[in-house]
């Protein structure tokens, strides 16, 4: 039976993600490193302040894995939680693990402990990428309800290989905060069709900003995470240079699309309303029937 | 500081910075270095275009001029909160800026950020907060959120939040509160010039910026719990 990768809990998902019985926590909740803000700001905290840490094997591959827990805060980054993900990154560079997976999950910054998760984002996203330069691949698994967005949205974009279900998005600001800043004409964050199609894993998928797409079943997952392990990629002028002309020409493009559609249109897809209703499968087929039209 | 200013206190008239649209880019000459000058100004907000055409300064730097060091000047709303930009993948475009400042780093050019007039938020992540060191005027803002509208958000009141800033700097805006976090390493009054030279000298080779919250007591966990997470042993394997 196909279990739901969105509806599992951070923890369930390692359990079905890695090798049976391999996971070995760090830092784990017996240690009690909790957030010490969040206490003073009255609010609950959690015993793994809202991110597992750990080693483990896939498919018998040592990796070094991180799973955010949307429950908790909506898997906001704080002081405890961004030095966890540090952590581990620095970690990398001594145990040299075929490859570090980050199950993300997450608003962005804690906004209880704002500055800093602001500080530790951008330490993450340092870290991560010196991990990268070892040639070690860092692979994001994106699938929660809540999302990636904010700087965890930013981090996620600076791995190798980002695999993505439809459920999970992946973006910068929330559509809230889109629509109260220049209000609903702008970004109407109610209209979950819309959310979706402008943030969601199919649209990601078909733009490149996802490189793998899977249904939520968390055996999907497992298989992409695997194939994924020899992903790394060399972060090299000639790479960066190859970023910067595809996002030179995305602009060119679409930039003048007013709706994810009109993009997916523009791409060569003759029915774009019907990609809601498409499974992965159906999407990747897409994509592929797309660039044979274009070539 | 208008950013006029500001490159005239670092360089004097030995500067070829200009303002194109809310792009600042250009050299500057300090005791006989050349250094590339790219930033913002006027509260940018952070679109796709003007992330790339920040990440486009780096790449030629990297380039046409290798080793050269990088000045990021910062003064920025945060990422533009458009449907177009959310559409078009700005997170991308800001992680390709961020990646092209942490390949300077790694081919060895000194990168220094200097927040000017103002930092918020995503904007800061991929620019000053990417350097090897950020610095702050005195004058300067930087902030996730103010107190209000986090008082929404989080459900906390405005009043608790603002007593709580008194001693925690670890959620209200404020340069000193990222100099005790660890974020800015310091801030810089008077001669701006002497402090950029040394800044170029002083450059950190590796993220010190939790070692330096928890000295300065503003972030006390992350140093000791990254090293934790950094070096606990594993478990020992359970015997058959």
């Amino acid at each position: 039976m196909n279990r739901s990768f969105a509806e599992s809990t951070a923890r369930e998902r390692l359990h079905d993600l890695l090798d049976a019985g391999s996971f070995e926590e760090i830092v784990g909740p017996g240690a009690r490193v909790v957030s010490p803000h969040l206490a003073l700001l009255g609010v609950p905290s959690a015993f793994d302040d809202g991110v597992v840490v750990g080693r483990a094997t896939l498919n018998s591959q040592p990796v070094l894995v991180a799973a955010q827990e949307g429950a908790f805060m909506g898997g906001g980054v704080g002081e405890v939680h961004g030095a966890k993900l540090v952590g581990l990154f620095q970690r990398a560079l001594i145990e040299k693990p075929a490859a570090v997976l980050v199950l993300a999950e997450s608003g962005g910054v804690r906004l209880h402990e704002a500055n800093a998760g602001l500080i530790a984002v951008s330490e993450v996203m340092r870290a991560l990428l010196d991990v990268r330069a070892q040639g070690i691949a860092v692979v994001m698994l994106i699938g929660g309800e809540n999302g990636c967005f904010g700087g965890m949205g930013l981090i996620a974009r600076c791995a190798d290989v980002v695999v993505m279900s439809d459920i999970g998005r992946l973006s910068m600001s929330g559509p809230e905060v889109i629509e109260s800043s220049h209000g609903v004409e702008e970004f109407d964050a109610r209209d979950r069709a819309l959310v979706w199609r402008t943030t969601g894993g199919k649209h990601r998928y078909l733009m490149g900003d996802c490189d793998v797409l899977v249904d939520d079943d968390m055996a999907a997952f497992r298989s992409a995470a695997i194939a994924a392990l020899p992903g790394a990629r060399a972060l090299t002028l000639e790479s960066l240079e190859r970023e910067h002309a595809l996002l030179s020409a995305r602009i060119a493009d679409f930039g003048h699309c007013r709706d994810s559609a009109e993009i997916w249109q523009a791409m060569g897809v003759h029915q774009p309303m019907a990609v809601a209703e498409l499974d992965a499968q159906g999407v990747r087929d897409l994509q592929t029937d797309c660039a044979k039209e274009l070539a | 500081m208008n950013w006029q200013d500001v490159v005239d206190g670092l360089f004097g008239s030995a500067h070829t910075v200009v303002r194109t649209g809310d792009l600042l880019s250009g050299t500057g000459t300090i005791n006989g270095q050349t250094v590339a000058v790219i930033g913002t100004t006027d509260h940018a907000p952070i679109g796709v275009e003007l992330a790339l055409a920040q990440a486009r300064c780096v790449l030629d730097t990297v380039k046409n001029h290798p080793g050269r060091a990088i000045v990021l000047l910062v003064d920025t709303q945060g990422q533009r909160l458009r449907y177009r930009d959310e559409m078009l993948g700005i997170n991308r475009y800001m992680a390709h800026m961020g990646c092209c400042v942490a390949l300077a780093r790694h081919r060895g050019h000194r990168v220094i950020g200097l927040v000017y007039d103002q930092a918020l938020s995503g904007g800061f992540i991929t620019s000053g907060l990417m350097a090897d060191a950020c610095y702050a005027l005195p004058e300067a803002e930087i902030r996730v959120m103010r107190l209000p509208a986090m008082a929404r958000v989080t459900k906390i009141s405005e009043a608790r939040l603002e007593q709580l800033a008194q001693s925690n700097p670890v959620f209200a805006p404020g340069v000193e509160n990222f100099v005790a976090m660890g974020g800015i390493r310091a801030l810089w009054r008077g001669d701006l010039a002497a402090q950029l030279a040394q800044a170029l000298v002083d450059a950190p080779q590796h993220d010190e910026r939790a070692a330096d919250g928890a000295q300065r007591g503003g972030r006390q966990l992350a140093a000791a719990v990254a090293q934790r997470v950094r070096t606990e042993a594993r478990a020992p394997t359970p015997t058959a």
